[in-house]
């Protein structure tokens, strides 16, 4: 089995203990931070462990490198505190067991663009933009084979991810490609950052989809025409496990000629859709996410935006229609480009 | 030329008329697992005075005579067993009147539910109806003939319940009308004149029910769904019970089936509420999910899933997709509540015996006071083989009804004739006479709640 790549030494020379001092669901000391995560660290009870709401972001707040979320997953799935009631655990899991055949593979021997799980969003990567790209998982009978499983460390399911994920990068192996670009953000964090910390080999190059949607606008740079909007972004929370790419939103935007406006809950700061902490068994959970999203589009009313702008289809099914009541028009990246480029936005019920 | 055809021409026009085989045919079955019989003649009536005509000329030359709304009932209660004239009522599909202060509308038998809600949702957006889990075009007559359930099942009761009103035509041809529009004063009630319920769960034996008067209710600005997912089974009664006593929700439903993995071996409860605002949408939403289900989300036995601003209807349909070939037929019954862990055990077993995927459901009518369980089998419609193995679950399943001490939910021929074996023999000699009294020859849709 994968084993995490955990360094307590690089908790021990922490300085500041970023992990868990700047999260934002818990209030805690550098002190008692350093004194928790190494509880985790040497496999005992902690209360960050029954507090925890998954959002991923001690994973960029940690200066060291090191893999604090995934250590807190193992640790709740290793002494049983898990943090979803057992059913929706249950669920969770059996969601992502393929049950319409095998997936028909064609060598490709060039680049991929993998929808993963998301085979229904495929009216999202129409048009010039995506000209000549081959794309896996489109059928969604078997988008299950191309699922990245990540969405199971919000169940403390570390198990599963590894259990499943070889099986899964050998489907998408077996296409051959050259690059596979992610549509989900969530697919190039697994790739990248899961898989080297579990040690499972990834045969190809993931791209991020940001990555690849700069690049093609870049060449289809003569027609571009500003959009002149003023947008929010909803980042995901595996986008943590990416900071490298975060950049490439803000690039984007200025690319195409938006106006990315100023508020609390950006960047490193960013809010959860709270999609996963509505569900979970703490006490008042469902209230807090309320409370969390209710906090997230009053700063993005707050902030003038016209439009918020998505990538992870989750978030988008989570606030999208929260955001519609407040006047605000919830968009995915890609629409965003091919408005840029004059072509009309698939949009998304 | 057929006289009785031509007497049919007669009395609503040739091109509402048909004996050729190729229309017969598509009257000669329904979507479930009956055996297809055919009619004689179709006809497709626009007026009472049709009907009247048609059950006069019926007597005369002594044949069936067959009523059908959307035809959708998967038991196959509006299959001509004896051949005959199929009625087709859909064109009778006019919308007499929506009394907004009152809250009822009086239909035509041929007005689907579909296009009531549409009508309601366009001209009186304040109101709507106990809208059943079927596809749109099932008529709402036909519904509350089979004494069918709808999305507000669990605050106001079945949807024959719901009736404030109807207009008959007799299998002898003379029309009566019940409720306070017998004495003339509207349709607004169907109390307190004696009761003379003789008409509905008949499926057409002893009358045709022409109009309809039924009850409408307040459409809330926000409809929505919320899911509450639980592994055992034991604790839905409880849960049911508990959500029953805070008087804040719309339609209850458990459910479970194999298919999508996702849903098999869990039980999902969906909870529709309705609100005027936020303000009142979360405080229901309190009361519910974490006053009354908190306890269950702390131990970890139970899930709140998210709640969803729009109604999701009940899609037993997409079980006919488990299987090639498109075809379902799912046995009703209604049930005490407390029965639904054995009544999904046992289901499971047969479905399983049988190498069909499960699907059970449960809806919740009244407070608690009980549900509308049924078991699904998917088959295929080009297969016969995979008929048959769902016949005999579907006939394994009635029985499964008896035995838990439920009745059987719309039967067909099969589950009558087990409901009527066991009838208390004072009521089946009572039903004998009110058929004789009201059908003396026998016409009414044959082979339907026979009691000699």
């Amino acid at each position: 089995m994968f084993t995490l790549n955990f360094d307590v030494e690089k908790c021990l020379c922490c300085e500041t203990q970023s992990c868990l001092t700047r999260c934002q669901y818990l209030d805690i000391d550098r002190d008692s931070a350093q004194e928790e995560i190494l509880k985790i660290a040497r496999g005992e009870d902690s209360f960050v462990l029954h507090n925890c709401v998954t959002c991923y972001a001690c994973e960029e707040y940690c200066p060291m490198g090191n893999h604090p979320f995934f250590l807190i997953v193992e640790q709740q799935e290793a002494l049983n505190l898990l943090p979803v009631p057992r059913p929706l655990i249950k669920r969770a899991v059996n969601l992502g067991v393929p049950f319409r055949g095998k997936p028909e593979i064609a060598e490709v021997n060039g680049p991929v663009l993998n929808m993963a799980a998301f085979s229904e969003l495929v009216g999202l990567i129409q048009g010039r933009l995506f000209k000549g790209l081959t794309v896996i998982s489109t059928d969604g009978r078997k988008m299950f084979h191309y699922f990245c499983q990540l969405m199971y460390l919000h169940y403390a399911k570390s198990s599963v991810i590894k259990e499943r994920l070889p099986g899964i990068i050998d489907t998408i192996n077996r296409h051959k490609p050259t690059e596979v670009i992610c549509f989900h953000d969530e697919c190039y964090g697994t790739y990248t950052s899961y898989c080297s910390a579990v040690g499972i080999d990834v045969p190809f190059k993931p791209v991020h989809f940001y990555d690849f949607l700069y690049r093609r606008l870049t060449e289809l740079k003569d027609a571009i025409r500003p959009v002149n909007l003023k947008v929010a972004y909803q980042r995901p929370c595996s986008s943590r496990l990416s900071p490298d790419k975060h950049h490439f939103v803000r690039d984007i935007f200025e690319l195409v000629g938006v106006e990315c406006v100023e508020r609390e809950y950006v960047d490193e700061n960013a809010l959860c859709c709270a999609g996963a902490i509505q569900g979970q068994r703490r006490e008042g959970s469902r209230r807090r996410a309320a409370e969390i999203q209710r906090k997230n589009i009053e700063d993005i009313k707050k902030a003038g935006a016209q439009t918020c702008i998505f990538n992870c289809p989750a978030c988008y099914q989570t606030l999208g229609t929260m955001l519609a009541r407040e006047g605000i028009k919830p968009m995915h990246m890609s629409d965003l480009c091919r408005l840029a480029i004059g072509e009309k936005p698939t949009g998304r019920r | 030329m057929d006289p009785i055809y031509q007497a049919l021409v007669d009395i609503a026009g040739e091109e509402y008329v048909s004996n050729r085989p190729e229309e017969l045919y598509i009257y000669s079955f329904d979507l479930g697992t009956a055996e297809p019989c055919r009619p004689h003649y179709v006809i497709s009536t626009r007026t009472t005075e049709h009907i009247q005509n048609i059950v006069r000329l019926a007597n005369k030359e002594n044949i069936p005579v067959v009523p059908l709304g959307g035809g959708l009932s998967l038991a196959g209660l509006a299959v001509p067993l004896k051949g005959g004239i199929l009625l087709d009522l859909k064109r009778m599909d006019s919308i007499i009147e929506v009394n907004e202060k009152a809250r009822y509308a009086v239909l035509e038998c041929g007005v689907s539910q579909g296009q009531l809600t549409a009508y309601l949702e366009r001209h009186h957006p304040h109101l709507t109806h106990s809208e059943p889990g079927a596809p749109p075009s099932a008529t709402i007559v036909g519904n509350a003939v089979i004494h069918g359930q709808g999305d507000l099942a669990q605050p106001y009761g079945f949807n024959s319940d719901l009736v404030n009103g109807l207009e008959v035509v007799l299998p002898t041809g003379e029309v009566c009308h019940f409720g306070s529009v017998a004495i003339g004063a509207g349709w607004f009630t169907n109390h307190p004149l004696p009761d003379m319920g003789l008409f509905l769960g008949w499926c057409g034996a002893t009358g045709i029910i022409t109009k309809v008067s039924i009850r409408l209710f307040p459409a809330k600005k926000i409809r929505g769904v919320g899911t509450f997912v639980v592994e055992d089974e034991e604790l839905i009664p409880e849960i049911i019970y508990k959500l029953t006593h805070t008087q804040m929700a719309e339609d209850i439903i458990a459910f479970s089936r194999a298919i999508p993995p996702f849903a098999s071996g869990l039980q999902h409860v969906t909870v529709n509420i309705a609100a005027d605002s936020d303000k009142e949408l979360e405080f229901k939403q309190e009361i519910i999910w974490d006053d009354t289900l908190g306890e269950y989300i702390r131990k970890g036995d139970g899930g709140y899933l998210g709640f969803v601003r729009s109604l999701e209807r009940p899609q037993i349909s997409k079980t006919s997709d488990y299987k090639k070939g498109g075809g379902f037929e799912y046995v009703g019954s209604i049930m005490p509540i407390d029965r639904y862990p054995e009544c999904y055990r046992k289901g499971r077993e047969i479905s399983e015996r049988h190498g069909i995927p499960y699907t059970v459901t449960g809806r919740c009518i009244g407070a608690g006071h009980n549900m509308m369980f049924a078991w699904t089998y998917a088959f295929n419609r080009a297969d016969p083989a995979t008929i048959e193995q769902a016949r005999e679950a579907l006939h394994e399943t009635d029985d499964l009804v008896l035995e838990l001490g439920g009745v059987i939910w719309k039967p067909g021929t099969y589950g009558q004739k087990l409901l009527l074996e066991r009838l208390d023999p004072g009521t089946r000699e009572l039903m004998r006479k009110v058929k004789k009294l009201l059908d003396p020859n026998g016409i009414m849709n044959p082979g339907n709640w026979e009691v000699d």
